[in-house]
């Protein structure tokens, strides 16, 4: 039974922070959005919807409809997808690899994996503009990509990884005992065990390749700009806050729906142990 | 095959920056000259300082919080532990941009409003090491939860039935249990604040730098030599602090 005093003693405080240095500066954020910007980042009534038609295109100014924001936001899930399937296409193959090896070369391969994830981001979205650049390619969308993918590949391989070293191996030799192909087989009796693991992967590679600004910034260019890059130029040179609150909402709208869509299909624990 | 693709930027990083070249592409011979560059640059070591700064004191502060409301999620249920949940997992999957941004308006209406009492404050230390512990107190609750997990609740009523009181049995049974995930945590927590960028982006105001943004605002104005040999000796460190903490905490991994 959770009493007040038991609940002031252990939930209470970090409830309470998470109120007041979470939710309410959200809605905080919520009340800017439906401001006006009236002087360089100074905000005040009338209370408007404009920020809100803004974001979905609608130009109040001239009355029309303008397709740049949705742009920015296609761009930015197509690139971030792209990105998270590259991320999968090398970090599935390279988890399994590791759960399969025996106690000591898995401690070192995961010890070799875990040093360039701790190394601070920057820095290896940096690297590759040496790399890159004596090729001419910073900025251009292949070093968003490469940038993209060398920056969360971790964040992929090691939930996926948690699923592998779980995989109960005597289900694929009773599928292929039963007759299944090597392919069929894995699909059938292990790539299920895995999904938990999988869709963590997926959730935590998609969501920060959504919002970053920094990767797209530093390597990419104009023509690599997201909807983060368009999200931090509202609070930075074009001073705009309100309207930067509004394209706020709309990143955090498209992730929640993500996460709604998956626990729906998870459940709730699911989420919990999604993280 | 993968691995060299994840260790071909560092070596390159490790190389240039001991290349005798201001713009780096080419090979012109060995020098120390950047790490001379480096060591002469009082901004770094002022971001290095608040950086440290930062993170000791904000996980400090998240590591108590966090561990007690993982101790409260493990031992009791209640009605809205289901929004609870919400609210400790919205810091880990919100973007950080959001984070960021919110934060800055938040504490531009403080000010605002306590100017009106005639008490101001600027962005710096407190608010950036505020908005830290706000994204640690997730993290380090939900590494304490999941290490109690395989406990019921018999195990308090059991020291409990032995003559401990509330104190003694949260001190000598429950915390020592703990305890592994309260240091994992507090690891987590303590890198996160380390690596922070974005966060510390928009709520540090102009005086108060960390490494992270002096790195950027560094290379957004092009390659300079002396953050190669700023980031070889952070990867440097990074290596070092990971085998030194694999072997103190031999059987656990931190997680993210």
């Amino acid at each position: 039974m959770l009493t007040l005093r038991r609940f002031l003693a252990t939930l209470g405080p970090g409830t309470l922070w998470l109120v007041a240095f979470l939710v309410v500066p959200l809605l905080v954020m919520l009340g800017y959005s439906l401001l006006t910007r009236t002087d360089l980042a100074q905000v005040g009534p009338p209370w408007t919807l404009e920020n809100w038609g803004r974001v979905f295109g609608y130009d109040a100014l001239f009355q029309e409809w303008v397709t740049d924001n949705l742009r920015v936001l296609g761009r930015s899930l197509w690139i971030a997808g792209a990105s998270t399937l590259l991320c999968v296409l090398m970090g599935y193959p390279l988890a399994f690899y590791i759960a399969r090896q025996d106690a000591r070369r898995k401690n070192l391969l995961l010890l070799l994996l875990i040093i360039p994830f701790w190394t601070n981001f920057l820095i290896r979205v940096y690297a590759w503009i040496l790399i890159l650049r004596p090729f001419d390619l910073v900025p251009s969308l292949t070093a968003t990509f490469l940038g993209m993918v060398y920056a969360f590949l971790p964040f992929f391989v090691l939930p996926v990884y948690a699923s592998a070293e779980k995989v109960d191996w005597r289900l694929l030799e009773a599928a292929q005992d039963l007759g299944a192909s090597p392919v069929r087989a894995f699909f059938a009796a292990v790539f299920p065990q895995t999904l938990p693991g999988l869709v963590a992967g997926l959730l935590l590679t998609f969501i920060p390749a959504l919002g970053t600004f920094v990767v797209s910034d530093i390597l990419g260019g104009a023509k690599t700009a997201l909807i983060g890059n368009l999200i931090q130029n509202q609070f930075g040179q074009a001073g705009d806050w309100p309207y930067g609150s509004a394209l706020s909402f709309l990143l955090m709208g498209v992730v929640l729906l993500g996460l709604w869509l998956y626990a729906r299909t998870a459940g709730q624990k699911g989420l919990e142990e999604l993280v | 095959m993968v691995f060299a693709f994840l260790y071909l930027p560092i070596l390159v990083l490790i190389v240039f920056s001991f290349n005798d070249s201001r713009f780096g592409a080419t090979w012109e011979g060995f020098t120390l000259r950047w790490y001379g560059v480096l060591a002469a640059r009082s901004d770094v070591r002022e971001a290095l300082g608040n950086t440290l700064l930062v993170a000791l004191s904000s996980t400090v502060i998240s590591t108590v919080l966090g561990t007690l409301v993982g101790l409260g999620l493990w031992r009791y249920s209640f009605r809205f532990r289901t929004g609870l949940t919400f609210l400790l997992v919205l810091p880990i999957v919100i973007p950080d941009v959001v984070m960021g941004v919110s934060l800055l308006m938040f504490y531009a209406l403080v000010r605002s409003g306590l100017e009106l009492t005639g008490w101001t404050f600027d962005n710096g230390f407190w608010t950036v090491m505020l908005a830290h512990v706000t994204f640690q107190i997730s993290y380090v609750a939900l590494t304490v939860r999941s290490r109690l997990a395989g406990y019921g609740p018999e195990l308090e009523e059991a020291a409990r039935d032995l003559g401990a009181n509330g104190v003694q049995s949260f001190l000598r049974v429950i915390l020592p249990l703990a305890l592994p995930g309260v240091l994992a945590g507090a690891l987590l927590a303590f890198t996160l604040s380390l690596d922070d960028f974005v966060v510390t982006y928009f709520t540090s105001g102009s005086g108060f730098r960390t490494l992270p943004v002096v790195i950027y605002t560094s290379v957004r104005r092009g390659v300079t030599p002396d953050i190669n040999a700023l980031s070889t000796l952070l990867v440097l460190f990074t290596v070092v602090a990971i085998l030194v903490g694999n072997a103190i905490l031999r059987p656990r991994r931190g997680r993210a």
